[in-house]
Protein backbone atom coordinates (compact mmCIF):
# COMPACT_ATOMS: atom_id res chain seq x y z
CA UNK A 1 0.00 0.00 0.00
CA UNK A 2 2.89 2.34 0.61
CA UNK A 3 3.18 3.10 -3.10
CA UNK A 4 0.13 5.31 -2.59
CA UNK A 5 2.03 7.33 0.00
CA UNK A 6 5.50 7.18 -1.56
CA UNK A 7 4.29 8.13 -4.99
CA UNK A 8 1.52 10.45 -3.93
CA UNK A 9 3.02 13.32 -5.90
CA UNK A 10 3.00 11.16 -9.05
CA UNK A 11 -0.67 10.38 -8.58
CA UNK A 12 -1.48 13.99 -7.83
CA UNK A 13 0.49 15.14 -10.86
CA UNK A 14 -1.33 12.64 -13.06
CA UNK A 15 -4.65 13.80 -11.69
CA UNK A 16 -3.77 17.43 -12.36
CA UNK A 17 -2.66 16.71 -15.92
CA UNK A 18 -5.81 14.72 -16.67
CA UNK A 19 -7.85 17.56 -15.21
CA UNK A 20 -6.01 20.02 -17.48
CA UNK A 21 -6.77 17.96 -20.59
CA UNK A 22 -10.41 17.68 -19.54
CA UNK A 23 -10.81 21.38 -18.84
CA UNK A 24 -9.29 22.49 -22.14
CA UNK A 25 -11.05 19.79 -24.14
CA UNK A 26 -14.39 20.63 -22.51
CA UNK A 27 -14.05 24.30 -23.42
CA UNK A 28 -13.00 23.45 -26.98
CA UNK A 29 -15.69 20.84 -27.46
CA UNK A 30 -18.45 23.11 -26.15
CA UNK A 31 -17.40 25.89 -28.53
CA UNK A 32 -17.00 23.67 -31.58
CA UNK A 33 -20.12 21.69 -30.70
CA UNK A 34 -22.15 24.91 -30.49
CA UNK A 35 -20.89 25.96 -33.92
CA UNK A 36 -21.77 22.58 -35.44
CA UNK A 37 -25.18 22.70 -33.77
CA UNK A 38 -25.83 26.11 -35.33
CA UNK A 39 -24.84 24.64 -38.70
CA UNK A 40 -27.16 21.68 -38.18
CA UNK A 41 -30.23 23.81 -37.47
CA UNK A 42 -29.48 26.53 -40.02
CA UNK A 43 -31.95 27.09 -42.86
CA UNK A 44 -29.27 26.75 -45.54
CA UNK A 45 -29.08 23.16 -46.87
CA UNK A 46 -25.32 22.95 -47.61
CA UNK A 47 -24.46 24.14 -44.11
CA UNK A 48 -26.93 21.67 -42.66
CA UNK A 49 -25.34 18.91 -44.70
CA UNK A 50 -21.91 19.93 -43.45
CA UNK A 51 -23.07 19.78 -39.82
CA UNK A 52 -24.84 16.48 -40.32
CA UNK A 53 -21.89 14.82 -41.98
CA UNK A 54 -19.54 16.11 -39.29
CA UNK A 55 -21.71 14.53 -36.62
CA UNK A 56 -22.17 11.26 -38.50
CA UNK A 57 -18.47 10.92 -39.19
CA UNK A 58 -17.19 11.62 -35.71
CA UNK A 59 -19.97 9.88 -33.84
CA UNK A 60 -19.48 6.63 -35.70
CA UNK A 61 -15.72 6.53 -35.56
CA UNK A 62 -13.88 5.20 -32.52
CA UNK A 63 -12.01 7.88 -30.58
CA UNK A 64 -8.95 5.70 -31.02
CA UNK A 65 -9.03 6.29 -34.76
CA UNK A 66 -9.37 10.05 -34.26
CA UNK A 67 -6.39 9.93 -31.89
CA UNK A 68 -4.34 7.98 -34.43
CA UNK A 69 -5.26 10.53 -37.08
CA UNK A 70 -4.06 13.32 -34.84
CA UNK A 71 -0.93 11.55 -33.68
CA UNK A 72 0.23 10.19 -37.06
CA UNK A 73 -1.70 12.14 -39.66
CA UNK A 74 -0.78 15.64 -38.49
CA UNK A 75 2.99 14.98 -38.38
CA UNK A 76 2.71 13.46 -41.86
CA UNK A 77 1.28 16.79 -42.97
CA UNK A 78 4.17 18.53 -41.28
CA UNK A 79 2.10 20.07 -38.51
CA UNK A 80 2.91 20.06 -34.83
CA UNK A 81 -0.38 21.75 -33.97
CA UNK A 82 1.56 24.84 -33.03
CA UNK A 83 -1.53 27.02 -33.41
CA UNK A 84 -2.58 25.72 -29.98
CA UNK A 85 0.32 27.49 -28.33
CA UNK A 86 -2.01 30.28 -27.32
CA UNK A 87 0.04 32.96 -25.50
CA UNK A 88 -1.77 33.32 -22.17
CA UNK A 89 -3.19 29.82 -21.99
CA UNK A 90 0.16 28.12 -22.47
CA UNK A 91 1.57 29.78 -19.37
CA UNK A 92 -1.41 28.48 -17.39
CA UNK A 93 -1.34 25.01 -18.91
CA UNK A 94 2.36 24.46 -19.43
CA UNK A 95 1.90 21.33 -21.55
CA UNK A 96 0.30 23.38 -24.32
CA UNK A 97 3.58 25.13 -25.03
CA UNK A 98 6.05 22.24 -24.84
CA UNK A 99 7.92 20.98 -27.85
CA UNK A 100 6.44 17.51 -27.51
CA UNK A 101 3.19 17.85 -29.44
CA UNK A 102 1.28 14.88 -27.98
CA UNK A 103 -0.71 16.93 -25.49
CA UNK A 104 -1.93 19.16 -28.30
CA UNK A 105 -2.67 16.17 -30.55
CA UNK A 106 -4.71 14.47 -27.84
CA UNK A 107 -6.53 17.71 -27.20
CA UNK A 108 -7.43 18.12 -30.87
CA UNK A 109 -8.70 14.54 -31.09
CA UNK A 110 -10.79 14.86 -27.93
CA UNK A 111 -12.29 18.18 -29.02
CA UNK A 112 -13.16 16.95 -32.52
CA UNK A 113 -14.71 13.76 -31.19
CA UNK A 114 -16.64 15.27 -28.29
CA UNK A 115 -17.95 18.19 -30.34
CA UNK A 116 -20.15 15.80 -32.34
CA UNK A 117 -21.87 14.65 -29.16
CA UNK A 118 -22.11 18.18 -27.76
CA UNK A 119 -23.83 19.20 -30.99
CA UNK A 120 -26.36 16.39 -30.66
CA UNK A 121 -27.07 17.31 -27.04
CA UNK A 122 -27.66 20.96 -27.94
CA UNK A 123 -29.75 20.10 -30.96
CA UNK A 124 -31.94 17.66 -29.06
CA UNK A 125 -32.53 20.48 -26.60
CA UNK A 126 -33.70 22.86 -29.32
CA UNK A 127 -35.89 20.18 -30.82
CA UNK A 128 -37.44 19.51 -27.41
CA UNK A 129 -38.95 23.00 -27.36
CA UNK A 130 -42.58 22.70 -28.48
CA UNK A 131 -43.02 24.28 -31.91
CA UNK A 132 -45.95 26.31 -30.57
CA UNK A 133 -43.60 28.30 -28.34
CA UNK A 134 -41.59 29.67 -31.24
CA UNK A 135 -44.73 30.17 -33.30
CA UNK A 136 -46.33 32.17 -30.52
CA UNK A 137 -43.18 34.26 -30.22
CA UNK A 138 -43.20 34.97 -33.95
CA UNK A 139 -46.86 35.89 -33.94
CA UNK A 140 -46.14 38.31 -31.09
CA UNK A 141 -43.72 39.98 -33.45
CA UNK A 142 -40.46 38.99 -31.81
CA UNK A 143 -37.54 39.04 -34.19
CA UNK A 144 -35.45 35.95 -34.80
CA UNK A 145 -32.83 37.07 -32.28
CA UNK A 146 -35.39 37.93 -29.62
CA UNK A 147 -37.16 34.66 -30.25
CA UNK A 148 -33.96 32.74 -29.65
CA UNK A 149 -32.92 34.79 -26.67
CA UNK A 150 -36.15 34.98 -24.71
CA UNK A 151 -38.13 31.95 -25.81
CA UNK A 152 -36.23 29.10 -27.43
CA UNK A 153 -32.79 29.08 -25.84
CA UNK A 154 -33.86 29.30 -22.18
CA UNK A 155 -36.12 26.30 -22.66
CA UNK A 156 -33.73 24.31 -24.80
CA UNK A 157 -30.97 24.92 -22.27
CA UNK A 158 -33.06 23.18 -19.61
CA UNK A 159 -33.55 20.19 -21.86
CA UNK A 160 -29.92 19.89 -22.88
CA UNK A 161 -28.17 20.39 -19.56
CA UNK A 162 -28.34 16.74 -18.51
CA UNK A 163 -27.27 15.27 -21.88
CA UNK A 164 -24.44 17.80 -22.02
CA UNK A 165 -23.30 16.71 -18.59
CA UNK A 166 -23.28 13.06 -19.69
CA UNK A 167 -21.21 14.03 -22.70
CA UNK A 168 -18.68 15.81 -20.49
CA UNK A 169 -18.46 12.84 -18.13
CA UNK A 170 -17.89 10.59 -21.11
CA UNK A 171 -15.19 12.95 -22.30
CA UNK A 172 -13.40 12.81 -18.96
CA UNK A 173 -13.35 9.05 -19.23
CA UNK A 174 -12.27 9.17 -22.86
CA UNK A 175 -9.34 11.36 -21.92
CA UNK A 176 -7.79 8.26 -20.33
CA UNK A 177 -6.97 7.10 -23.84
CA UNK A 178 -4.56 10.01 -24.23
CA UNK A 179 -2.15 8.37 -21.78
CA UNK A 180 -1.65 5.53 -24.23
CA UNK A 181 -0.78 7.96 -27.01
CA UNK A 182 2.47 9.31 -25.73
CA UNK A 183 1.32 11.86 -23.15
CA UNK A 184 3.70 11.41 -20.26
CA UNK A 185 2.34 11.63 -16.78
CA UNK A 186 -1.44 11.72 -16.94
CA UNK A 187 -3.41 9.25 -14.81
CA UNK A 188 -3.52 6.37 -17.27
CA UNK A 189 0.11 6.79 -18.31
CA UNK A 190 0.97 6.80 -14.60
CA UNK A 191 -0.84 3.48 -14.19
CA UNK A 192 1.17 1.99 -17.03
CA UNK A 193 4.44 3.43 -15.78
CA UNK A 194 4.07 2.36 -12.15
CA UNK A 195 2.82 -1.17 -12.74
CA UNK A 196 4.98 -1.81 -15.78
CA UNK A 197 8.38 -0.20 -15.82
CA UNK A 198 8.70 0.54 -12.11
CA UNK A 199 7.21 -2.78 -11.03
CA UNK A 200 5.01 -1.66 -8.17
CA UNK A 201 2.32 -3.97 -6.85
CA UNK A 202 -0.76 -3.87 -9.02
CA UNK A 203 -3.63 -3.51 -6.57
CA UNK A 204 -2.61 -0.29 -4.75
CA UNK A 205 -1.76 1.45 -8.01
CA UNK A 206 -5.10 0.37 -9.48
CA UNK A 207 -6.89 1.74 -6.44
CA UNK A 208 -5.04 5.05 -6.67
CA UNK A 209 -5.79 5.47 -10.37
CA UNK A 210 -9.43 4.47 -9.96
CA UNK A 211 -9.90 6.96 -7.15
CA UNK A 212 -8.39 9.64 -9.38
CA UNK A 213 -10.98 9.05 -12.09
CA UNK A 214 -13.88 8.46 -9.75
CA UNK A 215 -13.22 11.81 -8.03
CA UNK A 216 -13.91 13.46 -11.36
CA UNK A 217 -16.79 11.35 -12.68
CA UNK A 218 -18.93 10.26 -9.72
CA UNK A 219 -19.74 13.68 -8.19
CA UNK A 220 -20.59 15.03 -11.62
CA UNK A 221 -22.87 12.04 -12.24
CA UNK A 222 -24.59 12.51 -8.89
CA UNK A 223 -25.09 16.19 -9.62
CA UNK A 224 -26.67 15.34 -12.97
CA UNK A 225 -29.00 12.82 -11.33
CA UNK A 226 -30.18 15.50 -8.95
CA UNK A 227 -30.75 18.04 -11.72
CA UNK A 228 -32.66 15.43 -13.66
CA UNK A 229 -34.88 14.57 -10.70
CA UNK A 230 -35.52 18.21 -10.00
CA UNK A 231 -36.50 18.87 -13.60
CA UNK A 232 -38.80 15.85 -13.56
CA UNK A 233 -40.56 17.31 -10.51
CA UNK A 234 -40.73 20.79 -12.04
CA UNK A 235 -42.50 19.45 -15.12
CA UNK B 1 -35.48 18.09 -42.45
CA UNK B 2 -38.53 20.36 -42.67
CA UNK B 3 -39.75 19.06 -39.34
CA UNK B 4 -36.39 19.73 -37.80
CA UNK B 5 -36.30 23.38 -38.78
CA UNK B 6 -39.92 24.08 -38.00
CA UNK B 7 -39.22 25.06 -34.40
CA UNK B 8 -37.17 28.06 -35.41
CA UNK B 9 -38.54 29.08 -38.79
CA UNK B 10 -41.89 29.39 -40.48
CA UNK B 11 -42.48 27.53 -43.70
CA UNK B 12 -40.61 29.74 -46.18
CA UNK B 13 -42.53 31.82 -48.67
CA UNK B 14 -41.34 32.59 -52.23
CA UNK B 15 -39.01 35.40 -51.18
CA UNK B 16 -37.49 33.39 -48.35
CA UNK B 17 -37.05 30.42 -50.68
CA UNK B 18 -35.17 32.64 -53.11
CA UNK B 19 -32.92 33.94 -50.34
CA UNK B 20 -32.31 30.39 -49.16
CA UNK B 21 -31.40 29.29 -52.66
CA UNK B 22 -28.92 32.11 -53.10
CA UNK B 23 -27.53 31.47 -49.64
CA UNK B 24 -27.15 27.78 -50.46
CA UNK B 25 -25.24 28.54 -53.64
CA UNK B 26 -22.91 30.95 -51.86
CA UNK B 27 -22.39 28.61 -48.92
CA UNK B 28 -21.78 25.67 -51.25
CA UNK B 29 -19.20 27.67 -53.15
CA UNK B 30 -17.47 28.80 -49.96
CA UNK B 31 -17.40 25.20 -48.72
CA UNK B 32 -15.87 23.96 -51.95
CA UNK B 33 -13.21 26.65 -51.89
CA UNK B 34 -12.56 25.89 -48.22
CA UNK B 35 -12.19 22.19 -48.91
CA UNK B 36 -9.81 22.95 -51.76
CA UNK B 37 -7.57 25.22 -49.72
CA UNK B 38 -7.79 23.54 -46.33
CA UNK B 39 -7.94 19.87 -47.30
CA UNK B 40 -6.90 19.26 -50.87
CA UNK B 41 -3.99 21.69 -51.10
CA UNK B 42 -2.17 20.63 -47.90
CA UNK B 43 -2.63 16.96 -48.79
CA UNK B 44 -1.41 17.52 -52.31
CA UNK B 45 1.57 19.59 -51.27
CA UNK B 46 2.79 16.85 -48.96
CA UNK B 47 2.24 14.28 -51.69
CA UNK B 48 -0.40 12.47 -49.66
CA UNK B 49 -2.63 11.94 -52.70
CA UNK B 50 -0.03 10.05 -54.68
CA UNK B 51 -0.81 6.58 -56.01
CA UNK B 52 2.28 5.30 -54.25
CA UNK B 53 0.57 5.76 -50.91
CA UNK B 54 -3.01 5.02 -51.93
CA UNK B 55 -2.26 2.22 -54.37
CA UNK B 56 -1.98 -0.68 -51.93
CA UNK B 57 -5.41 0.20 -50.57
CA UNK B 58 -7.51 1.03 -53.62
CA UNK B 59 -5.73 -0.29 -56.71
CA UNK B 60 -6.40 -4.03 -57.23
CA UNK B 61 -3.46 -4.34 -59.60
CA UNK B 62 -1.03 -3.20 -56.91
CA UNK B 63 1.25 -5.96 -55.69
CA UNK B 64 0.33 -5.37 -52.04
CA UNK B 65 -3.40 -4.94 -52.57
CA UNK B 66 -4.60 -8.46 -51.82
CA UNK B 67 -2.23 -8.90 -48.91
CA UNK B 68 -3.23 -5.61 -47.32
CA UNK B 69 -6.93 -6.33 -47.61
CA UNK B 70 -6.45 -9.86 -46.34
CA UNK B 71 -4.86 -8.40 -43.22
CA UNK B 72 -7.54 -5.73 -42.82
CA UNK B 73 -10.22 -8.39 -43.26
CA UNK B 74 -8.58 -10.48 -40.56
CA UNK B 75 -8.42 -7.46 -38.28
CA UNK B 76 -12.03 -6.61 -38.88
CA UNK B 77 -13.05 -10.19 -38.22
CA UNK B 78 -11.18 -10.03 -34.92
CA UNK B 79 -12.89 -6.75 -34.08
CA UNK B 80 -16.31 -8.20 -34.82
CA UNK B 81 -15.53 -11.36 -32.85
CA UNK B 82 -14.53 -9.40 -29.77
CA UNK B 83 -17.53 -7.08 -30.13
CA UNK B 84 -19.98 -9.96 -30.55
CA UNK B 85 -18.62 -11.86 -27.56
CA UNK B 86 -18.57 -8.73 -25.44
CA UNK B 87 -22.12 -7.72 -26.30
CA UNK B 88 -23.56 -11.19 -25.66
CA UNK B 89 -21.72 -11.49 -22.36
CA UNK B 90 -22.73 -7.97 -21.33
CA UNK B 91 -26.37 -8.64 -22.16
CA UNK B 92 -26.41 -11.78 -20.01
CA UNK B 93 -24.50 -10.26 -17.10
CA UNK B 94 -26.35 -6.96 -17.43
CA UNK B 95 -29.75 -8.64 -17.27
CA UNK B 96 -28.71 -10.61 -14.20
CA UNK B 97 -27.40 -7.44 -12.61
CA UNK B 98 -30.59 -5.52 -13.31
CA UNK B 99 -32.75 -8.30 -11.84
CA UNK B 100 -30.45 -8.63 -8.84
CA UNK B 101 -30.58 -4.92 -8.10
CA UNK B 102 -34.36 -4.76 -8.42
CA UNK B 103 -34.80 -7.80 -6.18
CA UNK B 104 -32.40 -6.47 -3.57
CA UNK B 105 -34.16 -3.15 -3.59
CA UNK B 106 -37.52 -4.75 -2.93
CA UNK B 107 -35.90 -6.97 -0.26
CA UNK B 108 -34.67 -3.94 1.66
CA UNK B 109 -38.24 -2.73 1.94
CA UNK B 110 -39.47 -6.07 3.30
CA UNK B 111 -40.01 -6.25 7.04
CA UNK B 112 -39.60 -10.08 7.32
CA UNK B 113 -42.56 -10.33 9.67
CA UNK B 114 -43.24 -13.74 11.11
CA UNK B 115 -39.59 -14.47 11.76
CA UNK B 116 -37.83 -14.16 15.08
CA UNK B 117 -36.79 -10.56 15.68
CA UNK B 118 -32.98 -11.07 15.55
CA UNK B 119 -33.24 -13.11 12.37
CA UNK B 120 -35.44 -10.50 10.75
CA UNK B 121 -32.98 -7.76 11.64
CA UNK B 122 -30.11 -9.87 10.33
CA UNK B 123 -31.89 -10.49 7.02
CA UNK B 124 -32.77 -6.84 6.65
CA UNK B 125 -29.24 -5.75 7.42
CA UNK B 126 -27.89 -8.28 4.96
CA UNK B 127 -30.16 -7.13 2.14
CA UNK B 128 -29.34 -3.48 2.81
CA UNK B 129 -25.64 -4.32 2.78
CA UNK B 130 -25.85 -6.34 -0.44
CA UNK B 131 -27.87 -3.62 -2.09
CA UNK B 132 -25.26 -1.04 -1.10
CA UNK B 133 -22.42 -3.26 -2.35
CA UNK B 134 -24.00 -3.74 -5.78
CA UNK B 135 -24.73 -0.03 -5.96
CA UNK B 136 -21.10 0.85 -5.21
CA UNK B 137 -19.85 -1.69 -7.77
CA UNK B 138 -22.11 -0.20 -10.41
CA UNK B 139 -20.99 3.34 -9.64
CA UNK B 140 -17.32 2.39 -9.65
CA UNK B 141 -17.33 0.50 -12.92
CA UNK B 142 -19.55 3.05 -14.59
CA UNK B 143 -17.28 5.84 -13.46
CA UNK B 144 -14.03 4.24 -14.64
CA UNK B 145 -12.86 4.76 -18.21
CA UNK B 146 -13.24 1.56 -20.19
CA UNK B 147 -9.60 1.82 -21.34
CA UNK B 148 -8.55 1.68 -17.72
CA UNK B 149 -10.81 -1.31 -17.06
CA UNK B 150 -9.30 -3.20 -19.98
CA UNK B 151 -5.82 -2.19 -18.88
CA UNK B 152 -6.48 -3.33 -15.31
CA UNK B 153 -7.83 -6.66 -16.52
CA UNK B 154 -4.84 -7.24 -18.77
CA UNK B 155 -2.29 -6.21 -16.11
CA UNK B 156 -4.12 -7.47 -13.06
CA UNK B 157 -5.17 -10.97 -14.06
CA UNK B 158 -1.64 -12.24 -14.76
CA UNK B 159 -0.67 -10.76 -11.40
CA UNK B 160 -3.03 -13.21 -9.74
CA UNK B 161 -1.80 -16.07 -11.89
CA UNK B 162 -4.70 -16.07 -14.33
CA UNK B 163 -3.42 -15.94 -17.88
CA UNK B 164 -5.67 -15.75 -20.92
CA UNK B 165 -5.52 -14.87 -24.55
CA UNK B 166 -5.53 -11.14 -25.34
CA UNK B 167 -9.00 -11.60 -26.81
CA UNK B 168 -10.31 -12.65 -23.42
CA UNK B 169 -8.81 -9.69 -21.61
CA UNK B 170 -10.49 -7.37 -24.08
CA UNK B 171 -13.83 -9.18 -23.85
CA UNK B 172 -13.72 -9.28 -20.05
CA UNK B 173 -12.80 -5.61 -19.81
CA UNK B 174 -15.55 -4.58 -22.21
CA UNK B 175 -18.05 -6.86 -20.47
CA UNK B 176 -17.37 -5.45 -17.02
CA UNK B 177 -18.06 -1.95 -18.21
CA UNK B 178 -20.92 -2.60 -20.61
CA UNK B 179 -22.80 -5.07 -18.43
CA UNK B 180 -23.00 -2.36 -15.79
CA UNK B 181 -24.30 0.14 -18.34
CA UNK B 182 -26.79 -2.32 -19.84
CA UNK B 183 -27.84 -3.34 -16.35
CA UNK B 184 -28.66 0.27 -15.57
CA UNK B 185 -30.51 0.69 -18.88
CA UNK B 186 -32.67 -2.35 -18.14
CA UNK B 187 -33.19 -1.39 -14.52
CA UNK B 188 -34.39 2.07 -15.42
CA UNK B 189 -36.62 0.42 -18.02
CA UNK B 190 -38.15 -1.88 -15.43
CA UNK B 191 -38.58 0.86 -12.87
CA UNK B 192 -40.16 3.09 -15.49
CA UNK B 193 -42.95 0.57 -16.08
CA UNK B 194 -46.31 1.46 -14.54
CA UNK B 195 -46.57 0.02 -11.04
CA UNK B 196 -49.81 -1.67 -12.00
CA UNK B 197 -47.88 -4.21 -14.08
CA UNK B 198 -46.11 -5.77 -11.11
CA UNK B 199 -49.19 -5.43 -8.90
CA UNK B 200 -51.40 -7.17 -11.43
CA UNK B 201 -48.82 -9.91 -11.79
CA UNK B 202 -48.71 -10.59 -8.08
CA UNK B 203 -52.52 -10.34 -7.92
CA UNK B 204 -52.88 -13.26 -10.31
CA UNK B 205 -50.45 -15.22 -8.17
CA UNK B 206 -47.13 -14.98 -9.99
CA UNK B 207 -44.06 -15.26 -7.80
CA UNK B 208 -41.61 -12.32 -7.81
CA UNK B 209 -39.24 -14.31 -10.02
CA UNK B 210 -42.02 -15.07 -12.47
CA UNK B 211 -43.13 -11.44 -12.42
CA UNK B 212 -39.65 -10.31 -13.35
CA UNK B 213 -39.14 -12.96 -15.99
CA UNK B 214 -42.55 -12.90 -17.66
CA UNK B 215 -43.85 -9.36 -17.08
CA UNK B 216 -41.14 -6.84 -16.36
CA UNK B 217 -38.09 -8.00 -18.35
CA UNK B 218 -39.81 -8.43 -21.73
CA UNK B 219 -41.33 -4.97 -21.49
CA UNK B 220 -38.09 -3.41 -20.34
CA UNK B 221 -36.24 -5.03 -23.24
CA UNK B 222 -38.83 -3.75 -25.65
CA UNK B 223 -38.74 -0.18 -24.42
CA UNK B 224 -34.98 -0.14 -24.16
CA UNK B 225 -34.23 -1.85 -27.47
CA UNK B 226 -33.03 1.34 -29.22
CA UNK B 227 -30.76 2.17 -26.30
CA UNK B 228 -29.43 -1.38 -26.34
CA UNK B 229 -28.64 -1.21 -30.06
CA UNK B 230 -26.86 2.09 -29.47
CA UNK B 231 -24.83 0.36 -26.80
CA UNK B 232 -23.83 -2.12 -29.48
CA UNK B 233 -22.31 0.77 -31.43
CA UNK B 234 -20.41 1.78 -28.32
CA UNK B 235 -19.06 -1.75 -27.85
CA UNK B 236 -17.97 -1.94 -31.47
CA UNK B 237 -16.14 1.35 -31.15
CA UNK B 238 -14.57 0.29 -27.89
CA UNK B 239 -13.09 -2.90 -29.30
CA UNK B 240 -10.61 -0.60 -31.00
CA UNK B 241 -9.13 -0.10 -27.53
CA UNK B 242 -7.75 -3.62 -27.92
CA UNK B 243 -4.66 -2.00 -29.38
CA UNK B 244 -3.42 -1.07 -25.90
CA UNK B 245 -3.12 -4.75 -25.01
CA UNK B 246 -1.91 -5.60 -28.54
CA UNK B 247 -4.95 -7.62 -29.51
CA UNK B 248 -4.87 -8.01 -33.29
CA UNK B 249 -7.91 -5.95 -34.17
CA UNK B 250 -8.39 -3.58 -37.10
CA UNK B 251 -6.34 -0.70 -35.73
CA UNK B 252 -3.48 -2.88 -34.67
CA UNK B 253 -3.34 -4.44 -38.12
CA UNK B 254 -3.51 -0.94 -39.53
CA UNK B 255 -0.48 -0.02 -37.48
CA UNK B 256 1.42 -3.02 -38.88
CA UNK B 257 0.49 -2.04 -42.43
CA UNK B 258 1.66 1.50 -41.77
CA UNK B 259 4.90 0.14 -40.40
CA UNK B 260 5.46 -1.68 -43.68
CA UNK B 261 4.14 0.85 -46.19
CA UNK B 262 4.46 4.20 -44.38
CA UNK B 263 1.05 5.61 -45.30
CA UNK B 264 -0.71 6.51 -42.03
CA UNK B 265 -3.32 8.93 -43.38
CA UNK B 266 -4.48 6.59 -46.11
CA UNK B 267 -4.76 3.50 -43.89
CA UNK B 268 -6.64 5.38 -41.17
CA UNK B 269 -9.03 6.86 -43.72
CA UNK B 270 -9.89 3.35 -44.91
CA UNK B 271 -10.31 2.06 -41.36
CA UNK B 272 -12.41 5.05 -40.39
CA UNK B 273 -14.69 4.48 -43.38
CA UNK B 274 -15.10 0.82 -42.39
CA UNK B 275 -16.12 1.77 -38.85
CA UNK B 276 -18.39 4.59 -39.98
CA UNK B 277 -20.27 2.38 -42.44
CA UNK B 278 -20.93 -0.35 -39.89
CA UNK B 279 -21.79 1.97 -37.01
CA UNK B 280 -23.92 4.26 -39.14
CA UNK B 281 -26.02 1.31 -40.29
CA UNK B 282 -26.40 0.20 -36.69
CA UNK B 283 -27.56 3.63 -35.52
CA UNK B 284 -30.00 3.80 -38.43
CA UNK B 285 -31.29 0.41 -37.31
CA UNK B 286 -31.74 1.77 -33.79
CA UNK B 287 -33.73 4.72 -35.14
CA UNK B 288 -35.86 2.42 -37.27
CA UNK B 289 -36.61 0.14 -34.34
CA UNK B 290 -37.54 3.10 -32.21
CA UNK B 291 -39.94 4.40 -34.86
CA UNK B 292 -41.49 0.97 -35.23
CA UNK B 293 -41.95 0.67 -31.49
CA UNK B 294 -43.55 4.10 -31.26
CA UNK B 295 -45.96 3.17 -34.06
CA UNK B 296 -46.84 -0.12 -32.45
CA UNK B 297 -47.74 1.66 -29.24
CA UNK B 298 -49.93 4.15 -31.00
CA UNK B 299 -52.04 1.61 -32.82
CA UNK B 300 -52.51 -0.36 -29.63
CA UNK B 301 -54.22 2.69 -28.21
CA UNK B 302 -51.83 3.10 -25.32
CA UNK B 303 -49.66 6.18 -24.86
CA UNK B 304 -46.25 5.78 -26.43
CA UNK B 305 -43.63 4.88 -23.89
CA UNK B 306 -40.45 6.56 -24.82
CA UNK B 307 -37.25 5.50 -23.17
CA UNK B 308 -35.91 8.08 -20.76
CA UNK B 309 -33.83 10.57 -22.76
CA UNK B 310 -30.81 9.90 -20.61
CA UNK B 311 -30.85 6.25 -21.60
CA UNK B 312 -30.65 7.19 -25.25
CA UNK B 313 -27.76 9.47 -24.54
CA UNK B 314 -25.69 6.47 -23.56
CA UNK B 315 -24.67 6.23 -27.17
CA UNK B 316 -23.12 9.63 -26.77
CA UNK B 317 -20.42 8.07 -24.80
CA UNK B 318 -18.32 6.18 -27.28
CA UNK B 319 -16.43 4.52 -24.56
CA UNK B 320 -18.27 5.74 -21.60
CA UNK B 321 -21.76 5.79 -20.23
CA UNK B 322 -22.87 8.06 -17.53
CA UNK B 323 -25.38 10.09 -15.73
CA UNK B 324 -28.63 8.20 -15.88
Amino acid sequence: MNVLIDKFDVFAGGFWLTLQICLLAAIGALLLGAIVAVLRISPVPPLRALGTSYVNIFRNMPLTVVMFFAAFGLPALGSNADFLRIPVLDSLFSRLGTDLPYFRFALIALVLYTAAFVCEALRSGVNAVPAGQAEAARSLGLTFGQNLRYVVLPQSWQASVVPLGSVIIAMIKNSALAGFFGIVGDLSATADQLTGAEGYAFVPVAIGISVGYLIMTVPLGTLLDRIEKRQAVAR
Amino acid sequence: MSQQTSVLYDIPGPRQRRITLIGSLVAGLVLLVGVYFLVYRPLDEKGQLSMELWGPLIDPSNENFSLVWERIGLGFKNTLTAAAMAIVASLVVGTLLAVLRIQLKSLTRRKFTGLAAPLAYLLRGLSVLLSAVTRVCVEVFRGLPVVITIFFVARGFPEFGIAFDNLWYLVIGLTIYNSVVIGEILRSGMEGLPGGQAEAASAIGLSPAQTTRMILLPQAFRIMLPALISQLVVVLKDTSLGFIISYEETLNIGKQIIGALGNPIQVYVVIAVLFIVVNYSLSKLAQYVQRRLAQGRKTAGTPAQNPPPAALMSQAEGGAGAGF
